[in-house]
């Protein structure tokens, strides 16, 4: 093998150790070649602005302002995750449990699932006011399906000798639920967790679309009416920047409380 | 003096399964009668019912004809004094051996007691995994998973063990070692066991008695005394005496699994 090759093998195979590497790296090159091209060809700011003039865009309001809008719109986006969390657990038992509740209402959950919630959002708006409610509602409708589904297999995952070793054992019914069938599911639920909390965010954007005053989403609404691109760009890497925090914090908790629900290394 | 009840009694049990496609015929006129202590193997085609035999046995399905008992008491629901084993280890990803050895106590009094240790320690130790009560199940090989599912169901210290195809998702030299390690287990603490197997050989190694079953509807086909002289090691399969039941036992499977 000529040692060019050989060097360039071994390069590689040094980039795929290194954890995070490679990704930065692909990623710092299309940033340069993003910004090189918008100067090169001329793009105009409201095609499509530069990296550096998108990090302008964040001037366009102070750091204090920019904290509300975060905090408006991450606020909604957890409150309404968590609200879906609660709702969808008793839910997913119910479904899990019962061939009768199962066919009763799971038809019922694909029709609410079905309904664009984009559409039904100015409605709820009407109905509910202007304040947080109607917002987390939203948010709530978006992000409650997939984890219904994710904890409804989950809990139908166990394998069934368990279920007979718990009825062999005459134990208290709930115990079945809290000390085998649970457990079991939390690998299926943290991937519905995960899917479930970019969603919260995409609600929460959604309802500030329709009706705000504050919020990222209203934000980027805003500039865009006003013509100011760059700063609608930095809107969005923001909300790209909490959705993939929030989906590492996600994986996170499951590393470190459920270490054994991740495949085995 | 008092004729001693037998362990496990079958009269007459049928069971009937309600499914999609209408009703399952799984079991019809099963007699049998098990007594304390000894240990029986059953062989039979698949489906024809060896798993609801035990079902039947541990309280988990009620029969649809006959009766069950268990001590002269027909079986109404799961009792204290019957531990079963499955064909996977079916053990709880997250818990440690020891843990997964104590998880009934858990289950029915919701914690595990110093007590509850100590006697999984002790079950821990008969089944040969002293030093491994801290692991998870992912690090220990399939044999060790099992024990650990063999040591689970010994830490209510039954009088009853029902095996249901234990060994058969291991590999051939651990499967003779778990038989081995059984037996051993069996001699030193004797129980009535009901094992499950599809192969002649494992029977032939364990048990006093074997029964087989036809193929569904399964009732009772034939039923031997094994004429082996326990302690039983290696080379007892060769043992001339038992070459005559085995190639027996194997007409008998293959015309079941034939027709
Ligand atoms: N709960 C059940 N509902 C419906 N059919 C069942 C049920 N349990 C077992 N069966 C059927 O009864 C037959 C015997 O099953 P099983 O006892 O598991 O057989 P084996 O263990 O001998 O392979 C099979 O045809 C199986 O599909
Ligand atoms: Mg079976």
């Amino acid at each position: 093998m000529p040692p060019s090759t050989q060097a360039k093998e071994a390069l590689s195979a040094r980039l795929m150790r290194t954890p995070g590497v490679l990704p930065a790296l692909t990623f710092a090159i299309l940033l340069i070649v993003w910004e090189a091209s918008t100067w090169l060809f001329a793009i105009p700011t409201y095609i499509l602005p530069g990296p550096s003039r998108i990090i302008g865009g964040f001037d366009a309001v102070p750091f204090t302002r920019w904290m509300e809008h975060i905090w408006a719109t991450l606020r909604v986006a957890l409150f309404g995750y968590v609200v879906a969390i609660l709702v969808s657990l008793p839910i997913a038992v119910g479904l899990a449990k019962s061939e009768f509740m199962s066919k009763a209402f799971y038809p019922l959950l694909v029709v609410i699932q079905s309904v664009p919630v984009v559409a039904v959002a100015p409605i709820i708006i009407v109905v509910l006011g202007t304040d947080d409610a109607p917002r987390v509602l939203i948010t709530f409708l978006i992000a409650f399906f997939p984890l219904v589904v994710s904890m409804t297999t989950g809990l139908r995952a166990t394998p069934p000798e368990l279920i007979e070793l718990s009825r062999s054992l005459r134990a208290p019914a709930y115990r079945e639920i809290t000390q085998i069938r649970l457990p079991f599911a939390t690998p299926y639920i943290f991937s519905g967790l995960q899917i479930s909390i970019t969603l919260a965010v995409i609600g929460a954007v959604v309802a500030e679309f329709v009706a705000a005053d504050v919020g990222i989403g209203y934000f980027i609404q805003f500039s865009t009416s006003m013509f100011r691109l760059p700063e609608a760009w930095a809107g969005l890497t923001l909300l790209v920047a909490m959705s993939l925090g929030l989906f590492q914090s996600v994986g996170l908790v499951q590393k470190l409380l459920m270490p054994w629900s991740l495949p085995p290394k | 003096m008092a004729r001693a009840p037998d362990a496990i009694t079958f009269a007459d049990v049928g069971q009937t399964f309600a499914t999609r496609a209408g009703p399952l015929t799984a079991l019809s006129g099963v007699d049998l009668a098990i007594k304390r202590h000894e240990f029986v193997a059953v062989l039979g085609p698949s489906g024809c019912g060896k798993s609801t035999l035990l079902r039947l046995t541990a309280g988990l399905v009620e029969p649809t004809a006959g009766t069950v008992s268990v001590f002269d008491m027909p079986v109404t629901q799961p009792r204290d004094d019957v531990g079963i084993v499955f064909q996977q280890a079916t053990l709880l990803p997250w818990a440690n051996v020891e843990d997964n050895v104590a998880f009934p106590a858990k289950h029915m009094r919701g914690r595990i007691s110093k007590q509850d240790r100590e006697i999984a320690q002790d079950v821990i130790a008969k089944v040969g995994l002293a030093g491994f009560e801290k692991r998870l199940p992912r690090e220990l090989s399939g044999g060790m998973q099992q024990r650990v599912g063999i040591a689970r169901a010994l830490f209510r210290n039954p009088d009853i063990l029902l095996m249901d195809e234990p060994f058969s998702a291991l590999d051939a030299l651990t499967r003779d070692q778990m038989g081995y390690e059984l037996l051993d287990l069996w001699q030193s603490s004797p129980k009535t066991v009901l094992f499950i197997t599809h192969s002649i050989p494992e029977a032939l190694l364990l048990a006093d008695r074997i029964v087989v079953m036809s193929a569904r509807p399964g009732r009772v086909i034939a039923d031997y005394k094994v004429p082996l002289v326990r302690p039983r090691d290696e080379r007892t399969l060769r043992a001339s005496e038992i070459q005559d039941l085995a190639s027996e036992l194997r007409d008998l499977l293959i015309a079941k699994e034939t027709n």
